[in-house]
Formats: C-alpha cells, sequence, structure tokens
C-alpha cells in the first residue's frame, strides 16, 4: 500500500470529491495561487480554475459566511481556516449561521460545509497560534467535529465531510501535516461519528483523538516493552461521540486515561469522564485520570511550552497511576 | 437622491399601484395585529415591528423574480409578507405553532420559507451579510442571472462583516443588492451617535465597481425606480448595489421600548407620520382617480379580515409535538 503524508492524503482528498462533484469548491487565505498556507490545496488552482479553488482577502468572518451563504442555496464548500486560532473570527459563522440554519429554519436549509485547517500547537509559536479548539466546537448542536490523526483517517474522514449534508468541523493538526502512513490508491471513505481502536491491549484503555492518537501510540508502544499493554480508543469524530467504543474498551480493561490536547475545564475528557462514570462504574478498578495541557496561555519559552503540553511521558505516568503501578 | 417624482405613476398602472398598496396595508395591518397578539401574550421573546417601513419591503420586493433571493435581519415580518409569504404561516409562527413558517422553531426573528427563496431572518447584526455575499456567489458560480437583495439596519454599516462582505462582493462582482434601511436609531442610538459618516451610502465608495444610491424610502416609487436599476446592473453585469433607504419606524425597537422613548421625541416622531408611505400612496390615487373612498374602505376591510384569519389558523395551529425538539439537529443524509 503506498505510504503518503497527512497532508497528501488531505490533498487526495479534496482533488477526488471536486472532480466526484462540481458543486464543491474550496475558499479561503492563500488556497490557490501560493498552493495553501500548508500545502494542503497544491495543485488544486491549476486543475479546477479560479471558481472553485478561491483565494481571499483575510477575512475569516467574511469568506466563512460566504461559504454559509452559498451552501443555503446548494453549493458544497470547504472553508479552509489557515489555523482555527483564526477561526475565532468567524466563529458567529460557524455557530450562529451554520449549526443553527436548519434547526430555526423549521428543516429548510441543511448547510452542507466544511470548515477545515489545522488546530492545536505546533513547536513554539506562542499564546495566539496554539491553542485546540475540540471542546469550544463540540459543545455546539448542529455541526459535527472532525479530528483526523493519521494520513487514512484525513482522507476517509474529510471525503465523508464533503459528501455529509450537515456543516462539518475538520480539526487537523499542523504538527501532522508530515506525518506518514498508507493511504490506499482504491477509493474508500470512513464514517463520521465511529471511533476506532487503533491498538488493542487488556491492561488499561486511553481514550484520545487527532493528534494525541500520536501521542497515545508512541506511550503505548514504551508500555509495551514493560509489558504493559493498552487499548488505544481514537474517537477520530467528537461529536458525534462513538461513546459506544469507549464503554466496549473500559468494560474489558477496567481503568481509563483519558488524553487531549486542550485544556482541562470543560474539557473533552470532562465529558469522557462523565460517560465512563455513568456507563462503566462498577467496571472501574482506579479513578480515570485526564492527560491535557496545563491551564495556562500556550508560553514561547521551548521548555516551557514542552512542560505546558501533554506528551507521552504524562500519559504513561496516567497509565502508571490508574494500574497502581509503582515506578522508580 | 433620486429626483423623479411620481416616476411610475403613469395611466393605466393602476392595478399595480393598487397591488403595492395593498403589500404595505397587508404589513400594516398584519402588525397591528401582531402588537395585539403579543400584549395579550400569545406571542413570546423578542418582536421587532416595522410599521413605517413598508415602502422599503414592498417597493424593492415588487422588483424581484420568483427566482430571486432574499435575506433580513430580524425585523423580517414586512419583508416575508411582501415576498408573498401566507400571514397564516407568519403569524402561526409568531404564535410559536406546527404550522408556522418556520414549524414554529424559528420565532418572529427567523421566518424562513423556501418556497419563496426567503433565507431567514437573522438575529445576530451584520451576520447574514457576508451570507448575502455567498448566495451572489453561488449565482455566479452557476452562471445565473438571479440576484440576491439584503436587507440590514442602519447598525450594520459600523461591523466589520459589513466591510468584509461588501468588499468581497465588489472584488468579486457578485449580484448582490445591499439595502440599509436607515431608520435613524440602531435600537436606541441615532446614526449620528454611530457612524463617522452622515451619508450611509458614501460606505460605497470604499469599494469599485459597486454603485451606490440614496433613496427616499417613504416614497415606494422611487424605492422601486432605485431597485429597478440596482437589479438591472446586478443581472447585466453582475455587479452589487448599496442602497441606503432613507426611512422611519413609527413603534419602538422592539416590544419592549416604548413608541417614543429617551432617545427621540415625539415632535420627531410626528412628523415622520405625516410622511407614512400608506398615506403618501393612498392620497396619490385618490388624486389620480386610482381610488376612491369606498375603494379604500373595501381594501381596507379585505385586509383585516385576512389578518383575523391568520390570528384565527395560529391560535388554532397545534404547538408543535415534543418529540419536534429533537428533529433539525442535523440530516442523515449526504450527496
Amino acid at each position: 500500500m503506498p505510504i503518503i503524508t497527512y497532508r497528501e492524503a488531505l490533498n487526495a482528498a479534496l482533488r477526488e470529491e471536486m472532480s466526484r462533484d462540481d458543486r464543491v469548491f474550496i475558499m479561503g487565505e492563500e488556497v490557490a495561487v501560493y498552493n495553501g498556507a500548508y500545502k494542503v490545496s497544491k495543485g488544486l488552482l491549476e486543475e479546477f480554475g479560479e471558481m472553485r479553488v478561491v483565494d481571499t482577502p483575510i477575512a475569516e468572518l467574511g469568506f466563512a459566511g460566504i461559504g454559509v451563504g452559498a451552501a443555503m442555496v446548494g453549493l458544497r464548500p470547504i472553508i479552509e481556516f489557515m489555523t482555527w486560532n483564526f477561526a475565532l473570527l468567524a466563529i458567529d459563522q460557524v455557530v450562529n449561521s451554520a449549526a443553527k440554519m436548519l434547526y430555526m429554519s423549521g428543516g429548510q436549509y441543511n448547510i452542507p460545509i466544511v470548515f477545515r485547517g489545522p488546530n492545536g500547537a505546533a513547536l513554539q509559536l506562542g499564546a495566539q497560534h496554539s491553542q485546540a479548539f475540540e471542546s469550544w466546537l463540540a459543545h455546539i448542536p448542529g455541526i459535527k467535529v472532525v479530528t483526523p490523526g493519521t494520513p487514512y483517517d484525513a482522507k476517509g474522514l474529510l471525503k465523508s465531510a464533503v459528501r455529509d449534508d450537515n456543516p462539518v468541523v475538520i480539526l487537523e493538526g499542523e504538527m501532522l501535516y508530515n506525518t506518514k502512513g498508507e493511504v490506499p490508491d482504491e477509493e474508500y471513505l470512513i464514517p463520521l461519528g465511529v471511533a476506532e481502536l487503533k491498538r488493542e491491549g487488556g491492561d488499561a484503555t486511553i481514550v484520545t483523538s487527532g493528534k494525541m492518537a500520536l501521542v497515545a501510540m508512541q506511550a503505548a508502544d514504551k508500555l509495551a516493552a514493560e509489558g504493559i499493554k493498552i487499548d488505544v480508543v481514537d474517537l477520530r469524530t467528537i461529536r458525534p461521540m462513538d461513546v459506544e467504543a469507549i464503554a466496549r474498551s473500559v468494560q474489558k480493561t477496567n481503568r481509563a486515561v483519558v488524553l487531549e490536547e486542550g485544556w482541562e475545564l470543560c474539557g473533552i475528557g470532562a465529558q469522557v469522564v462523565d460517560f465512563i462514570q455513568r456507563e462503566c462504574f462498577d467496571d472501574l478498578d482506579a479513578p480515570v485520570v485526564r492527560v491535557h495541557q496545563a491551564d495556562v496561555p500556550m508560553p514561547y519559552a521551548k521548555n516551557l511550552e514542552k512542560h505546558a503540553k501533554p506528551d507521552v511521558a504524562k500519559t504513561i505516568a496516567a497509565i502508571n497511576k490508574v494500574l497502581y503501578r509503582e515506578t522508580v | 437622491m433620486a429626483t423623479k417624482k411620481k416616476s411610475d405613476a403613469r395611466p393605466g398602472d393602476a392595478a399595480l399601484h393598487r397591488e403595492l398598496l395593498r403589500s404595505m396595508l397587508l404589513q400594516r395591518r398584519f402588525e397591528e395585529k401582531t402588537a395585539e397578539a403579543y400584549a395579550l401574550g400569545k406571542i413570546g421573546g423578542f418582536c421587532h415591528l416595522y410599521i413605517g417601513q413598508e415602502a422599503v419591503s414592498t417597493g424593492t420586493l415588487s422588483m424581484l423574480r420568483p427566482d430571486d433571493y432574499v435575506i433580513t435581519t430580524y425585523r423580517d415580518h414586512g419583508q416575508a409578507l411582501a415576498r408573498g409569504m401566507s400571514p397564516r404561516a407568519l403569524m402561526a409562527e409568531l404564535f410559536g405553532r406546527i404550522d408556522g413558517c418556520s414549524r414554529g422553531k424559528g420565532g418572529s426573528m427567523h421566518l424562513f420559507d423556501r418556497n419563496l427563496n426567503f433565507l431567514g431572518g437573522h438575529g445576530i447584526v451584520g451576520s447574514h451579510v457576508p451570507v448575502a455575499a455567498g448566495v451572489g456567489f453561488a449565482i455566479k458560480y452557476r452562471g445565473g442571472d438571479q440576484v440576491i437583495i439584503c436587507y440590514m439596519g442602519d447598525s450594520v454599516v459600523n461591523i466589520g462583516a459589513f466591510h468584509e462582505a461588501l468588499n468581497m462582493a465588489a472584488l468579486w462582482k457578485l449580484p448582490c443588492l445591499f439595502v440599509v434601511e436607515n431608520n435613524g436609531y440602531g435600537m436606541g442610538t441615532s446614526v449620528e451617535r454611530a457612524a463617522a459618516i452622515s451619508d450611509l451610502s458614501r460606505r460605497g465608495a470604499a469599494y469599485e465597481g459597486m454603485d451606490a444610491v440614496t433613496v427616499d424610502g417613504m416614497d415606494v416609487f422611487e424605492v422601486r425606480e432605485a431597485t429597478r436599476a440596482a437589479v438591472e446592473r446586478a443581472r447585466k453585469h453582475s455587479t452589487p448595489t448599496l442602497m441606503e433607504i432613507r426611512t422611519y419606524r413609527f413603534m419602538g425597537h422592539s416590544m419592549s421600548d416604548a413608541v417614543h422613548s429617551t432617545y427621540r421625541t415625539k415632535a420627531e416622531l410626528d412628523e415622520y407620520i405625516k410622511r407614512d408611505p400608506i398615506e403618501q400612496l393612498k392620497h396619490r390615487m385618490l388624486e389620480a382617480g386610482e381610488l376612491d373612498a369606498a375603494a379604500w374602505d373595501a381594501l381596507d376591510t379585505t385586509i383585516r379580515a385576512e389578518v383575523q384569519d391568520a390570528w384565527d389558523f395560529a391560535d388554532n395551529s397545534p404547538e408543535p409535538p415534543l418529540e419536534a425538539l429533537y428533529e433539525d439537529v442535523l440530516v442523515d443524509t449526504v450527496s
């Protein structure tokens, strides 16, 4: 099977969906002439022309709203945000327009739109460019929130998102764009709202998604060397959340760690823990432990940034805690 | 400002004039009844009346085609009726009933009608202006010759979404009519206290390729003529127009705001009431012999009956079933 990058997988998904359906277009800052700030849209302008690959001014609120309007009357926009940090300027269109239109019109206007772009911290980008918005967005009924962690998932989930008749938010990872993985040449789709058991082991469960799935797999590798076998449940979609997949794993392992990139308070982990304590109360052999970013704006200094981020070491420490495992 | 008077008051237009009068009077009588229903607690939430501004909705929408698109703000009853929404569906929506145009889920601020290409009343000031530009983008994308008309209050010209949308509409030549209904006040803040410009249409000068006009919004014919020109430009050349239509609301900002409050005087209100757009058209038609007292009475009686029928219909329409709570959050389909 061919091995390609996460960026190439997204690019392939865009190309395939734009070829399949001429209502699909991509719009955003630097998506056309520049080939994409992160080159996700590379080559698309040449292939599909300027009506379908549209460079915008730096005006997130404006072009997000243009996407909503175009979707309202039958087009299928893919709106690229250079980062989700900038999408805060457009959040009104995501939350008040896209997510509400179907409901407040009594079912008359669905909004088939994809809002996508990198989310979360990269390396030393400082406080304003390093935020993970999963919990903000997942809070809102009326949208789906997708967090692909691998090239295979990125392609299959993006293709499903484009075909979905609802607004879909895709949170990509800046640090994931260069990661590689197996992606078949033949077409495939990954259904939204279905988690994947990325690794199977009976001792404890890590529930995670997106970029943190990679961290979870690395932690599981290290633990395996010590004879500890981990279930890694990659949610892949945060809303709707595949809670059955969480239950299946926790009822087997009886111990769980929830690993997320964002902050603790009202984070995704809080929701997952709430589910586990309600549905798996009698199965638990230890309190669920959460791993997340430190409750501070992201610092610039390399050592402080590393200290703030969830990582492999913190994840292993959490696993040891739920296993009541003494370590030196 | 356009200068022609009675610009399309030609002989033989009596039927058109009667239709314009009917459209405006329907809005007026409907909203008088709306205020009554609100006082009785049959309508809840925020409710913003359009009384005084009817020449804007009727004047503009009488120049559009059925396949054109309409989008507006939370002050949306007038445009919905002028676009042809059934008074029954509208009143049922205000009453929060299942037969409402948005199945009781939208309310006064969120009127939608897909059959009329009526893309909603929107509740966040400025938010729908980029959405309108997006509809214009879709029209151009498909190579159609429709237009989108986007209504907004005068306060919208001060919010960022307005600039972002108008910039891209001009840059990309989108067939949009941006209609600023300048009724003098954004809630209780006068235009003079909110905008660092007195002629709001001059904002259009910031966008090359965008026409900008100022129109007397108390004269339905002036509104029609300005709209005719803007629609023609949009259809033929796919260019946007910024229309500042000067009007006045005779009621408070919303039902919780007194008719004349701390921010405006009764004397000012009375001056505008003298220019009531419905009275102006009525008198013009009386003078032209297109209308007599008996015909006026008959029209008024018919419309009052139609509005009463809408009330009765809304009153008898069931509340949405509780299972509707969880419907219309997402659709189950893919394409």
